[in-house]
């Protein structure tokens, strides 16, 4: 028997509107018994698209912050090499396809703060760093960037929160006084440098700040033009300053970005997963409730049977029931799922721009879906067995 | 689309005939029951003949087997052996969807219980045949309607669920909804059993004026005062036809 048999077309359904009309009857008849059933259907699709959506709001969250670095390359030391030589950054130079290269040199510092009373130690990073080069990696929440050659310097949003600078106050490191002009926009966790936790400043005052430091840099910044020559580029320039002892080591970010993706696809199925239990669960309640419906209306079935109906119309007729009470059920748990993921997300998260996406909305769809096929499922058992009742039996059960 | 003509093997055609062949048809019917070691002989090789238009009361007493005989006619139930032939079909050679055509469009049932569907009103119940049957609903409604004046149910009933009427009442709709397909044959199995006196007179009436428009009633009953209504009576005693 074809599927298009049993539901043979909407029109020709909706004008028979009986069938319609017997299934409502039928599911508010039994109520108590209904609304149990569907509230297994609703939990299930709650369960499957929040889930879903939940993993997918992690693995937004935490894509995005590494988005916009999917396009460079780190390029340090190998293992037992100290610095990245002016030579090396000039052979990386010829490699094609480079938006441009970004040499750094750091050192740490520690920093000394007051906080409700208490002295605290922190830890920075200072940056040597051309002013058009930090450009490039990071924006200005407040001030400017410091000139070339000046003894001024940007800092990192966490730093200028720790000390509760703003632009034109100083900071002393080592012994010398550094104006702050800027402060960097918070970025979150970088893999490159990190800027939150940075002192950016020139050259000529990191030479002042560090005068026994080796020539060279301790990282190097690749930012390739197009995205997909990724590998390329990075193959190309181990090829060149490679070619006769590891000196360099390169690290391409997307390289994490990708298995960040798996890690959260893992998450999202564990969760699914999850999910799919309770509806499980749900379907085998939907068999029962079902099977205990064909079981009342035997004398029922067996009045159809006699006047005239078919196998093929009890079945149409009890899956007519589960697909109502799925739709129903589904939409109900669509909806729930939507309203409640919005007010956590809004309430808790105060950030709602990861639920409204097309992905987190085809977890909800798959919800719906699954809602419906478990209903259709755990309904057909029941149906094919009402179906195939003799009718002369059916109608002496009492 | 009136009379069912199924034909489960196509190879075999039917051949018209001048002879009129009787619309119901057994020869050596029987049904055995098999309750643990006892073999029930329900029908004990039953043949009888029906023409068109006859209005026939099956008499007997309890547990003769009446009921297994009428099951037989309206393709309820199938012979253990013997032949059925309704319409110059052979029932033996039908499956479930071909008996499920016959009783569609060339019987109608009426019960001693009635048997209407107790969440539907009356003039649903009278549509549940034209359902399975394909009409739409407003060819459906006007059927139904036409089919409970013709069954003498007061119209302000039509709406009314089965509880809320009377037995003689229940029993019209049940009359309306065998009729509302049109078919050639009516079967009712002890339809006044479960009625007062003047009632039952009245639905007997009822079917008195359906065979006189044509259809073939056949009527189940024990009380010999219905025989008077029929034109052929039938006896049964212990499965066997005694007269
Ligand atoms: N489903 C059944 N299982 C076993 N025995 C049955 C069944 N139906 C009928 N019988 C038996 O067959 C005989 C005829 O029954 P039935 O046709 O109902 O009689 P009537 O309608 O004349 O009262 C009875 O002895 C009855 O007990
Ligand atoms: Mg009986």
């Amino acid at each position: 028997m074809k599927m298009k048999d049993i539901f043979p077309s909407m029109p020709s359904m909706l004008k028979n509107n009986m069938y319609v009309e017997l299934a409502k009857r039928n599911l508010k008849r039994q109520s108590v018994r209904t609304i149990l059933a569907a509230i297994g259907i609703i939990i299930g699709v709650i369960a499957i698209s929040s889930m879903g959506i939940l993993g997918n709001s992690l693995k937004l969250s935490v894509t995005d912050s590494f988005a916009d670095v999917g396009d460079r390359l780190v390029v340090s030391p190998a293992p037992g090499e100290n610095q990245i030589t002016e030579r090396q950054v000039d052979q990386m130079r010829k490699v094609a396809n480079i938006e441009s290269i970004i040499p750094v040199s750091s050192s740490g510092e520690i920093i000394e703060y007051k906080k409700s009373g208490a002295t605290i130690q922190s830890f920075v990073s200072v940056y040597s760093i051309s002013k058009d080069d930090l450009e490039k990696l990071a924006e200005l929440e407040e001030g400017r960037y410091f000139k070339a050659g000046s003894t001024d310097c940007v800092v990192g949003a966490g730093i200028a929160s720790n000390l509760e600078l703003t632009p034109g106050q100083k900071i002393e490191l080592d012994g010398n006084k550094l104006r702050v002009v800027g402060i960097l926009k918070e970025k979150g966790m970088g893999f490159d440098i990190n800027t939150d936790s940075g002192v950016f400043t020139s050259q000529e005052m990191y030479n002042k700040l560090y005068p026994d430091a080796e020539e060279g840099y301790n990282t190097v910044i690749v930012i390739v033009k197009d995205i997909d020559n990724i590998d390329a580029v990075s193959d190309e320039i181990e090829e060149r300053i490679n070619k006769k002892e590891e000196l360099v080591t390169v690290f391409a970010m997307n390289v994490i970005t990708d298995s960040l993706d798996d890690v959260f696809r893992s998450i999202s199925m564990f969760l699914i997963g999850i999910g799919s239990i309770s509806l499980l669960v749900a379907g085998v309640s939907i068999l029962n409730v079902m099977l205990m419906s064909t079981m009342e209306r035997t004398k029922e079935i067996g009045i159809m049977k006699a006047v005239g109906a078919s196998r093929k119309d009890i079945l149409k007729m009890f899956l007519l029931e589960a697909l109502f009470l799925g739709v129903i059920a589904s939409t109900a748990g669509a909806i729930l799922t939507i309203s409640g993921s919005y007010l956590i997300m809004a309430l808790i998260v105060k950030n709602t721009s990861y639920l409204l996406t097309l992905s987190s909305m085809f977890y909800v769809l798959e919800g719906f879906v699954f809602g419906i096929a478990t209903s259709l499922v755990g309904g057909m058992y029941p149906a094919w067995k009402a179906s195939r009742m003799k009718p002369l039996d059916a109608l002496r059960y009492e | 689309m009136q009379q069912a003509k199924p034909s489960p093997s196509p190879k075999k055609k039917i051949v018209p005939s001048d002879r009129p062949y009787p619309i119901v048809y057994l020869k050596d019917v029987k049904r055995i029951y098999t309750l643990g070691n006892n073999r029930i002989h329900a029908l004990n090789g039953v043949s009888l003949s029906i023409k068109k238009g006859d209005f026939v009361t099956i008499m007997g007493s309890s547990g003769s087997g009446k009921s297994t005989l009428l099951n037989m006619i309206g393709c309820l139930d199938l012979p253990t052996s013997g032949k059925v032939k309704i319409n110059n079909i052979d029932l033996s050679k039908l499956d479930d969807d071909g008996l499920t055509a016959i009783r569609r469009n060339n019987i109608g049932f009426i019960f001693q219980q009635f048997n209407l569907i107790p969440t539907l009103t009356a003039i649903e119940n009278v549509e549940i045949p034209m359902i399975f049957n394909g009409q739409s609903s407003e060819k459906r409604r006007r059927k139904a309607l036409s089919m409970l004046k013709r069954a003498d149910l007061p119209l302000e009933f039509a709406n009314h669920k089965p509880n809320e009427m009377s037995g003689g009442q229940q029993q019209r709709v049940a009359i309306a909804r065998a009729l509302a397909n049109d078919p050639p044959i009516l079967l009712a199995d002890e339809p006044t059993g479960n009625l007062d006196t003047r009632t039952g007179n009245n639905i007997m009436e009822l079917l008195k004026q359906l065979n006189a428009s044509g259809t073939t009633v056949i009527v189940v009953t024990h009380d010999p005062k219905m025989e008077e209504y029929s034109n052929t009576s039938i006896r049964i005693q212990d499965g066997e036809i005694i007269k």
